[in-house]
């Protein structure tokens, strides 16, 4: 051991349990706070002798326990409440005696884990493995059968020739010095160390190679490809079940798609305008409705107020306004027709807009051209 | 501060021994290289491991369908194992927390063993219901309450999901307990080894410990928190394993004595396996004056009372199947002793309930090949109780029509033995990579050890 190394403590061992109680009540008698009693095992009576304070790690586990009721209660009323709500058979979701075994092994996890971390590393700061005593004689001493006391040089009233002759005076026996181990102390800036680096880059070439194959080449062997191979024909695939060579079946000859009703009056407008009436009334959703599918199939060419003013510059011809006095005196089933089955340039739009959200524009376009054509007694 | 009061009576080694000796016995067995019973016993316990390895290898590769489990009777073995470990682990939960709190020194002795075994055996269980009986186990991760891309949720109503929780935190507070006490004798071992390698690994483990009082003041408060915690914990995972079968409606399993009986079962079965295993390596490690034949009589009192208590539930499950009116209950328990699988049911009730009456003799608690001949059938009769408990009920449930027969295949086997194999193999390499006796436990209670006044 260099001289040269700053002095930790002055150590003294002790043969037997009683001995050691006795100089521990010396010690803290003599004035000595910053001193500690290594033995194998906790001796009782120890707390008492160095004066130390009653443990309170009991708060922790209070606190962590709490929390851990907290967050299981929270989350569990949170799915069943609110993300997730189950009906089983007409019970309330709020089942809170079914939440009990939840919440309390969570109270235990979060209580004995968290509360065992704290301890560990708050109260103890491990790990650490470089402090002055590791691989002293006095250390392989206490973990094994002797008991020690040790009086840091820290001590407001650390005096090394004091302090030995104080440890013989309490029968101490191998009064021995240890001192820090330099390069110990003196370590520089751990997190950017080659190796610690070294070993980093290795970490996360290997952590991010293996989330790289599993999730693409692991996953698609089996078993994991369980449910990619399926005997079932998928829309499009061949199969050679079926003469046509087709896995997909085509309908039966006059076969209708569900809610579909054949349209009566193609190509004949006239008739279209005498018969059909809406049969949607002037609602405030209706004409809600008939707006935003107007300004989303209409708009582009008869402008957004039906004044056929194309916002396509040109591309396509423009319309002529809604807001004239002809088409002011069609019937709505006539405005109906000319979506439905288009007129000159316009096309159908029977495939884009609903049969209802037709109607529901036809109310719109009412809507604006009573607008466009306000009386006095509409202002007011 | 409260301190334990460590003062013990009778002394717990049968003869005076150094705290050095006490070092150098238990940590013999990690400093010398094996001995050829070691190696024999590890041969014998790797090869059922691997061969139970390459059978649910298998079973993952081709499907469940190799297992003799089908619809009426969906669970068995796999639940069966599953419940049998967690039994298993509750001895050593009870021993190292439940007698701590009851300041039962002699616990000390084979607190540790204990602990280690119910680790390995959460272990078992884990593997059981997440690998061989989930049988896609890579879609285990739904058991758990995580936000995921389907917005799905696991239904906290549901049993099933009370076990994850219930085994999971079991399986991690006992992995807490068992490491905090293991610190100190690490940093033991770390200051008696002269092997580099040993001394790095050690020296890892025991994160730095010293030995300091200012930490033992904070860690013996923590060990009793521990315990505390432990001991609601180990009485809650039985209790919710058995609301497995209890919350449902199956005549046979809808009972509310289930919790009770299944947590004395559990504890039976548990202080069996830890009889056997004790009295195998105390002979092994030459071990004798540390774990006397006080303790092997401690646990064999202790299998009596629970053996007499699941006694108690087999007779009070049948006067209670006739005393409900209901014919599906009372059907139940007579098929159970009377039926096709009656043969499991006396194998059960003489294993568990007959057998074990020996133990009110002194002569016979005392010696070894009966005590060991009784643990082995108290396992054996543990292990068909869930059998019963299980294929009675399914495979003759309301429905006539939908009854059923289970028989195993020779698959179901060989998973069931992965699990003897596992947890022996690891017992195996715990008593020669780890101290299997908690040194500094064993030097506080002996005499001696503490202050006089």
């Amino acid at each position: 051991m260099s001289t040269s190394s700053p002095l930790y403590a002055i150590t003294a061992l002790f043969d037997s349990p009683d001995a050691v109680l006795h100089a521990a009540e010396e010690t803290a008698k003599a004035g000595y706070t910053k001193f500690d009693v290594h033995t194998p095992y906790p001796v009782h009576g120890m707390d008492h002798a160095m004066r130390l304070k009653t443990s309170r790690i009991g708060i922790f586990a209070f606190v962590f326990g709490s929390l851990g009721v907290l967050s299981a209660v929270a989350l569990i009323t949170w799915v069943a409440l609110h993300e997730y709500p189950l009906v089983i058979g007409g019970k309330p979701f709020w089942a809170w005696p079914a939440f009990v075994p939840v919440s309390f092994e969570l109270t235990v996890l979060l209580a004995s884990v968290l509360s065992t971390v704290t301890m560990i590393v708050f109260y103890f700061k491990f790990p650490n493995n470089a402090h002055p005593l590791h691989d002293t004689p006095y250390m392989k001493a206490v973990s094994s059968d002797k008991f020690g006391i040790a009086i840091q040089a820290n001590d407001p009233k650390f005096d090394e020739k004091s302090v030995r002759e104080f440890l013989k005076s309490v029968h101490g026996s191998a009064i021995e010095p240890v001192a820090y181990d330099v390069e110990d102390l003196d370590h520089g800036q751990q997190l950017l160390d080659a190796r610690f680096l070294a070993v980093l880059a290795v970490v996360m070439f290997v952590v991010a190679s293996g989330t790289y194959f599993t999730l693409n080449y692991a996953m698609y062997l089996p078993p994991f490809d369980f449910m990619m191979e399926q005997n079932k024909l998928k829309a499009q695939k061949p199969s050679e079940l079926f003469r046509d060579g087709k896995g997909m079946r085509p309908p039966v000859e006059g076969t209708i798609a569900r809610g579909f009703i054949p349209y009566a009056f193609h190509g004949k407008a006239d008739e279209a305008g005498k018969m059909l009436v809406n049969p949607l009334l002037a609602t405030a959703p209706v004409i809600d409705r008939g707006k935003a599918k107007y300004l989303t199939f209409c708009s582009p060419c008869h402008g957004n107020f039906g004044a056929g003013d194309s916002r396509l510059r040109g591309q396509f011809p423009n319309p002529p306004t809604l807001n004239s006095d002809k088409v002011r005196n069609w019937s709505d089933g006539s405005i109906f027709h000319v979506i439905t089955d288009g007129q000159n340039v316009m096309p159908s739009y029977a495939s884009q807009i609903s049969r209802d959200d037709r109607w529901a524009i036809v109310h719109y376009i009412r809507v604006l051209q009573r607008a466009q054509n306000a009386k006095e007694a509409d202002l007011r | 501060m409260t301190s334990l009061d460590y003062t013990i009576d009778p002394p717990i080694t049968t003869r005076a021994v150094t705290p050095a000796e006490i070092d150098s016995a238990i940590a013999a067995p990690l400093d010398r290289f094996p001995s050829k019973r070691w190696w024999i016993a590890f041969g014998v316990t790797s090869t059922m491991l691997a061969g139970g390895l390459a059978t649910i290898a298998y079973m993952l590769y081709e499907g469940i369908g190799l297992l003799g489990f089908n619809q009426p009777v969906a669970w068995a073995f796999d639940i069966t194992n599953f419940v049998f470990w967690v039994g298993i682990g509750h001895a050593g939960t009870l021993i190292s927390a439940i007698l701590f709190l009851m300041r039962q020194r002699w616990r000390n002795a084979i607190a540790r063993f204990a602990e280690a075994m119910t680790i390995f055996a959460v272990l078992c269980a884990a593997i059981f219901v997440t690998v061989a009986h989930l049988g896609r186990p890579w879609l285990a991760g739904y058991l758990f309450p995580y936000p995921n891309q389907h917005a799905l949720w696991v239904n906290f109503i549901s049993p099933l999901v009370w076990d994850v929780f219930a085994v999971n935190t079991y399986l991690t507070v006992s992995l807490v307990f068992w490491y905090l006490g293991l610190i100190p004798d690490l940093a033991t071992l770390r200051d008696r080894t002269t092997n580099a390698v040993k001394k790095l690994v050690y020296s890892v483990l025991s994160l730095g410990w010293r030995f300091s009082n200012r930490h033992w003041s904070h860690y013996e408060r923590m060990y009793l928190i521990l315990a505390g915690f432990a001991t609601p914990l180990v009485l809650s995972v039985h209790t919710i394993v058995s609301f497995d079968f209890a919350v449902s409606v199956n005549p046979g399993w809808h009972t509310t004595i289930f919790p009770p009986y299944f947590v004395a079962g559990a504890v039976f079965s548990g202080f069996a396996m830890v009889q056997n295993v004790l009295i195998i390596v105390r002979k092994m490690f030459k071990l004798e004056h540390i774990i006397t034949m006080k303790h092997l009589e401690n646990m064999n009192k202790v299998m009596l009372l629970t053996g007499s208590m699941v006694g108690y539930a087999y007779a009070m499950e049948m006067f209670v199947a006739w005393y409900s009116g209901s014919q599906f209950e009372r059907f139940v328990f007579l098929n159970r002793a009377l039926g096709p699988y009656a043969w499991a049911y006396w194998t059960m009730v003489s294993c568990n309930v007959v057998f074990v009456q020996l133990f009110w003799f002194k002569r016979l608690r005392l010696s070894i090949p009966i005590m060991f001949a009784v643990g082995v059938l108290v396992n054996v009769g543990m292990w068909f109780e869930r059998y019963v408990i299980i294929v009675t009920t399914l495979s003759r449930d309301f429905l006539p029509s939908s009854w059923g027969h289970f028989s195993p295949t020779i698959f179901d086997f060989g998973i069931m033995m992965l699990g003897f194999g596992l947890f022996f193999t690891l017992v195996l390499l715990f008593v020669r990579f780890l101290p299997s006796i908690a040194m500094a436990e064993i030097k506080a209670v002996m005499d001696g050890a503490q202050a006089k006044h």
